[in-house]
């Protein structure tokens, strides 16, 4: 075997892809396919023909725009959170940490070991109406005294904000773990104070960790329907909560299958739009 | 003042971070009163007595465990040999390689389960929905992580060692066995842990492929439109518990390798 591969060094490469790129191929480009010739069908379940149906698509905008939309401001607003809280933190265990660095890192990945539906579930358990939350902020009077907190758009938000949290935080860490402490003494002895140190030589440096954070918060984000359904009602749908019904309770695949196409190519929008924003280099690189 | 600002809000971050697993843990000793466990009534242990006490969980949890590891297996094995592939070979269809590894990971879980959802009903006569096709899924969704996490391990360590083990008249083989593999071995092992964590986890693309056949998530999914039992909480904690172990004793090893390998030099 050994003297095969001496013989075809050419041939190794492609050896060692075959197995896995083939799995790929065949379970993720394919079924793109097969997602975009569903689309493109007409009739009821189970007799669908194709038929080059595009009004899928341009029915789909008319009857769901108003999900499209609200999850793109869902995912943007919780996106946003997770900077806020993530940055400051993640900046902390970089620098100030010392040897607990590893402990605080796990303490970020720990809700990745609850199951995704069950920590949901559990903002169910915060958030409830007889809850304790609930009850102080009714006492402080910033809800009224039948306010509630689940079932709003809120409990939603900050549902996708806690369950993609580390997406947000592990990027910026390795981004802020990498900075050379010397520029920043090389800062200080060129007299920055320490806020000038931060935005002249450690922002710019971290950028690159949170145009990833906010890539990799921002699309799962965008396609979540789990948050909506177990902490929302119907009226904070996103258009992950249309996609799964129409897919697996009213049999729709067609409209569907267009959905998701639709999710998939506004979300590449939204991606050329921030590289134009953040520079193309920086999403790349 | 600053300083100490920044500490506080840092663990005011992490208390938020802890506090929805705090939860579940400490529901997974309550006694509910009615069908819902939302409200603390009192303390049993029950609930962790008898976990399997609601139907189906215990074959959901059998599932769970035995497609997370046949999956992780399968997808160490193929996204090491892609990882392999990318770092240490100049070809033909590199960066569409790259490019195809990157984009499930892109790509947002609900196209990527209805995606290969309309692949299995359009070849009914090949795949039925249930444990194969499930498998099948979690292989497809893990193979990059892999390739990402024993890449990032491969660039990092010296070729020079590879270089030196052929030039001695070991061939690839040999040379793969004795040096390489040893090398990326605990790297493997990290991303078959996350291929595991990830699979164990997963809802969405399982959801879609499942058919009636239930893995952890899927049964939980199920049983909340109706009312979550705090069996669901045991079992929860029991995953997280033994997670949290795992991934200790891997940050311990990492550490305690760190060492031998500074002690060697």
């Amino acid at each position: 075997m050994g003297s095969f591969f001496h013989r075809h060094k050419g041939v190794t490469p492609y050896l060692l892809l075959a197995p896995g790129i083939l799995w790929l191929a065949i379970f993720f480009l394919i079924p793109l396919a097969f997602l975009g010739y569903q689309s493109l069908q007409s009739g009821l379940f189970p007799d669908f023909q194709f038929t080059w149906e595009f009004s899928n698509f341009s029915n789909a905008i008319r009857d769901y725009h108003e999900q499209f939309a609200r999850s793109f401001v869902y995912a943007g607003i919780a996106t946003i959170a997770c900077l806020v809280l993530a940055y400051p933190l993640v900046y902390w265990i970089a620098f100030r940490a010392g040897p607990w660095r590893n402990l605080f890192l796990l303490f970020i990945v720990a809700p990745f070991f609850v199951t995704y539906l069950v920590r949901t579930l559990a903002w169910l358990n915060i958030l409830a109406d007889e809850g304790p939350v609930v009850g102080v902020l009714r006492d402080l009077h910033v809800l009224g005294p039948d306010g509630r907190l689940l079932a709003t758009t809120f409990a939603v938000v900050s549902g996708i904000t806690y369950n993609f949290f580390p997406f947000m935080a592990l990027p910026i860490y390795v981004s802020l773990e990498q900075i050379d402490p010397r520029l920043l003494e090389a800062a200080k002895d060129l007299y920055a104070s320490s806020t000038q140190a931060f935005l002249r030589v450690t922002l710019p440096l971290s950028a690159p960790g949170i145009v990833a954070g906010t890539l990799l918060t921002f699309i799962p984000a965008a396609g979540d329907f789990i948050n909506a359904a177990l902490l929302g009602t119907p009226s904070q749908a996103m258009i992950g909560n249309v996609i799964q019904a129409k897919f697996l309770e009213s049999l729709d695949y067609p409209s569907a299958a267009s959905l998701s196409f639709l999710l998939m190519g506004s979300i590449l929008v939204a991606l050329l739009i921030y590289a134009r924003i953040v520079g193309s280099e920086r999403l790349t690189g | 003042m600053k300083r100490h600002a920044l500490t506080v809000y840092a663990l005011l971050v992490v208390g938020y971070l802890m506090l929805p697993i705090a939860v579940v843990i400490l529901f997974s000793f309550n006694k509910p009163a009615g069908r819902f466990n939302y409200v603390w009534e009192e303390f049993t242990l029950d609930n962790w007595v008898h976990w399997n006490s609601i139907l189906g969980i215990q074959d959901a949890i059998i599932t769970s465990l035995e497609v997370g590891l046949l999956a992780t297996l399968v997808a160490t094995v193929l996204g090491t040999l892609i990882a392999i592939a990318i770092v240490r070979h100049q070809f033909v269809g590199r960066g569409t390689t790259n490019v195809l590894v990157f984009l499930p990971m892109s790509t947002p879980e609900i196209v990527l389960g209805a995606s290969l959802l309309t692949l299995f009903l359009n070849t009914t006569a090949i795949f039925q929905l249930g444990f194969g096709t499930i498998f099948i899924a979690h292989v497809m969704f893990i193979v990059s992580f892999i390739v990402v996490t024993v890449k990032a391990r491969l660039i990092g360590f010296d070729r020079h060692l590879e270089e030196a083990a052929l030039d001695l008249g070991a061939n690839e083989v040999t040379t793969f066995r004795k040096i390489t593999l040893p090398l990326i071995a605990p790297a493997m092992l990290a991303a078959a842990l996350l291929g595991f964590a990830l699979s164990i986890d997963d809802f969405v693309i399982t959801y879609f492929n499942a058919g009636a056949t239930q893995t952890f998530p899927v049964f939980v999914w199920g049983i909340a439109r109706v009312s979550v039992p705090p069996q669901v909480n045991v079992v929860a904690s029991a995953i997280f518990l033994v997670a949290i172990a795992l991934a200790l004793g891997n940050v311990f090893w990492q550490y305690r390798s760190a060492k031998k390998t500074q002690g060697a030099t």
